[in-house]
């Protein structure tokens, strides 16, 4: 990738773009799952949670102890290590998300802004925790296959691919729980009206503490797919939380149909622009882009309504 | 009033009686300490009084100390007119700011100022050429003089400080002991009830937000000038949670809730740091600048703890309890 640095204005090479957009479909899957956690937790339950990035960390670190386990202590195969993270890191982390909910986030009766400072308090907690236990290292995961997609250009990684087919999958699972099971008519009419729904009887605290606990388990399940691209760090959850930020704000804070368009579109500017060219000024430019947005268009750029 | 402007005075006097008796350390940390209550003091006006909780105070911090430290490194501007740069720096982009993030409440003003300073901060790091990005840079011992005081002498920094800090804790305290400052409190606590007075609640917003943003950018600045050092690190997310936790330590909404809570966090970083991790003689240094790469940030871990803790059990901070349970007329 050093030839970029000749060429930075003209035209890419079709191969480099190609790269690009691949790398950006990676990217924007991984992005849609983290993005969609943030989104439903946002649309129910009416909260900022800044930590979220930090329970896709958790996610990575969890998955890269697992699989250290298994295939260092154990002496398993990498599928095996990598099949037990992605079911254990997820749940191990929907359940501190389960407890943060209880402990922290229904005393505060869900007030909007006092849960956002509480979540910021709670990023800095387990962001230090992991440093703590974890240490400032980046550290690999092994992909549990390596195989490659040959192309008429350049090969490329089987495993990335599956990463995009598994992360549809996944949403397509969430939609269809959200809009034809009872759970999601239970999400739904508590997002529709809290009081009306506990007066039906429906344990409205359970359905919140589930909520968040499902908004971690995607960003965890985002990261351990990650993980074997991008090595575990504990302050990786930086990025995935702007990017999720910007992704759910420019698609209309709560509308699931919005935040897919928008993780797609900003998954693939960001691969493509990330691969080719300066990373730093695209950010600038998001960011300004979502403050504009919630200034002018607080329904966002996609979504009609505000759901 | 009478006893405002006594409780007021006693407090300046204690802090310039306490000058001469202040160990080395003390006397660094404290003049430190009074520069960061500055910021911590114009935040509350925005925070404490008008209700307005912005996550992005760091970007007229690093506007007051890149406009100040820039015009000094660059254009070799003595202090006095660099500050003043410093601030008007911060005043523009309070005034650009505030028309723009003023228009959205709640929630949506925090992401917004959240994004804003992200953006000032990625722009810092953007232009490294001259800002040197997180490395940062020191601004000389020999510049660092105004009136032919040497600003990084011990004793002068201390009173340069605490000269700051007076004036912003005296000016906020007539802001919001004036008629406009009633008015700021009014709007925290209902802001249609005060558009039905027929006041208009965006002007006064707009001006909590400016005077907070100046009184920012004149403690970035002076923090330059008085340190010697500008870096990236203080336009970070950090530097914009660090005064909304001082405010809800001290108090939001009393005028010496923010020294007091800038105090008690920074002794207590200090302590903690001090007995989990001795030795580690920077920490100071790391708390309020310059990274050590790897170990030292684990302070943050208690910055994380404090905000839960008060948001959960005190949400009115140490001054407004006092407020609420035995001095009525705490201002």
């Amino acid at each position: 990738m050093d030839l970029i640095s000749y060429l930075p204005f003209s035209l890419p090479h079709p191969a480099l773009l190609a790269a690009g957009v691949l790398e950006g479909t990676v990217l924007a899957a991984v992005l849609a799952l983290t993005a969609l956690g943030l989104s439903i937790v946002f649309g129910i339950m009416r909260v900022v949670n800044v930590a979220h990035g930090e329970f896709y960390m958790l996610g990575a670190v969890l998955a890269w102890f697992i699989t250290h386990t298994v295939s260092g202590t154990v002496g398993g195969p990498p599928w095996l290590g990598f099949g037990i993270a992605l079911i254990v890191a997820p749940l191990v982390v929907a359940s501190m998300a389960a407890a943060t909910d209880w402990l922290v986030l229904k005393r505060l009766d869900y007030d909007p802004e006092a849960t956002i400072v509480a979540t910021i308090g709670i990023l800095y907690i387990i962001q230090q925790l992991a440093l703590t236990f974890y240490g400032p290292d980046a550290r690999p995961v092994e992909a549990p296959f390596d195989f490659r997609v040959q192309t008429p250009w350049f090969g490329y990684s089987g495993y990335k691919l599956s990463v995009v087919g598994a992360a549809i999958l996944l949403m397509l699972v969430v939609w269809l729980v959200l809009t034809r099971t009872k759970i999601g008519l239970i999400m739904r009419a508590t997002q529709y009206d809290r009081e009306t729904a506990q007066a039906f009887g429906i344990p409205v605290d359970k359905v919140y503490a589930g909520v968040f606990a499902l908004g971690a388990g995607l960003a965890a399940i985002g990261a351990v797919l990650i993980v074997p691209i991008q090595q575990a760090h504990y302050l990786m959850g930086g990025d995935p939380l702007l990017l999720s930020f910007i992704v759910v704000i420019l698609g209309g804070l709560g509308s699931l149909r919005g935040t897919l368009v928008a993780a797609i579109f900003i998954g693939l500017s960001d691969g493509i622009i990330s691969t080719l060219y300066e990373p730093t000024l695209a950010k600038i430019l998001a960011t300004l882009l979502v403050a504009m947005v919630l200034v002018f268009r607080p329904q966002g750029l996609f979504g009609a309504r505000a759901a | 009033m009478i006893r405002s402007i006594l409780l007021h005075s006693f407090v300046i006097a204690a802090l310039v009686a306490l000058e001469p008796v202040l160990s080395e350390y003390h006397h660094g940390n404290l003049a430190r300490i009074m520069v960061l209550a500055v910021y911590a003091t114009g935040y509350n006006l925005l925070f404490g009084y008008t209700g307005l909780l912005s996550l992005g105070h760091a970007m007229f911090f690093a506007a007051g100390m890149y406009g100040c430290a820039l015009m000094i490194r660059l254009a070799e501007w003595s202090v006095g007119p660099a500050f003043v740069v410093g601030v008007i720096c911060a005043l523009i982009a309070g005034i650009v700011v505030g028309f723009l993030a003023l228009r959205t409440i709640g929630v949506g003003f925090m992401i917004v100022t959240l994004m804003f300073a992200e953006a000032a901060y990625l722009t810092i790091l953007y232009y490294n050429e001259y800002t040197r990005g997180d490395e940062g840079f020191t601004i000389a011992q020999s510049v660092r003089t105004i009136g032919g005081l040497d600003l990084s002498d011990t004793t002068t920094r201390y009173f340069a400080a605490l000269t700051l800090f007076s004036i912003c804790l005296i000016a906020s305290a007539a802001v919001v002991q004036s008629k406009a400052g009633r008015v700021l409190v009014a709007i925290r606590e209902n802001e249609d009830r005060v558009r039905m007075l027929g006041f208009d609640p965006f002007r006064y917003k707009l001006l909590a937000l400016v005077l907070s943003a100046v009184m920012a950018g004149a403690a970035g600045a002076a923090y330059a000038v008085l340190f010697g050092y500008a870096g990236a690190s203080f336009a970070a997310v950090q530097y914009s949670i660090f005064p909304l936790l001082w405010v809800l330590l001290g108090g939001p909404g009393t005028t010496l809730g923010p020294l007091l809570g800038t105090v008690l966090m920074f002794y207590l970083v200090d302590y903690a740091s001090g007995t989990i991790m001795p030795g580690l003689a920077g920490m100071v240094e790391t708390q309020f600048g310059i990274e050590a790469p790897g170990l030292a940030s684990a302070y943050l871990l208690l910055v994380g703890v404090a905000l839960v803790l008060l948001v959960l059990f005190a949400p009115r901070g140490l001054l407004g309890t006092v407020r609420a349970r035995m001095i009525p007329w705490l201002p």
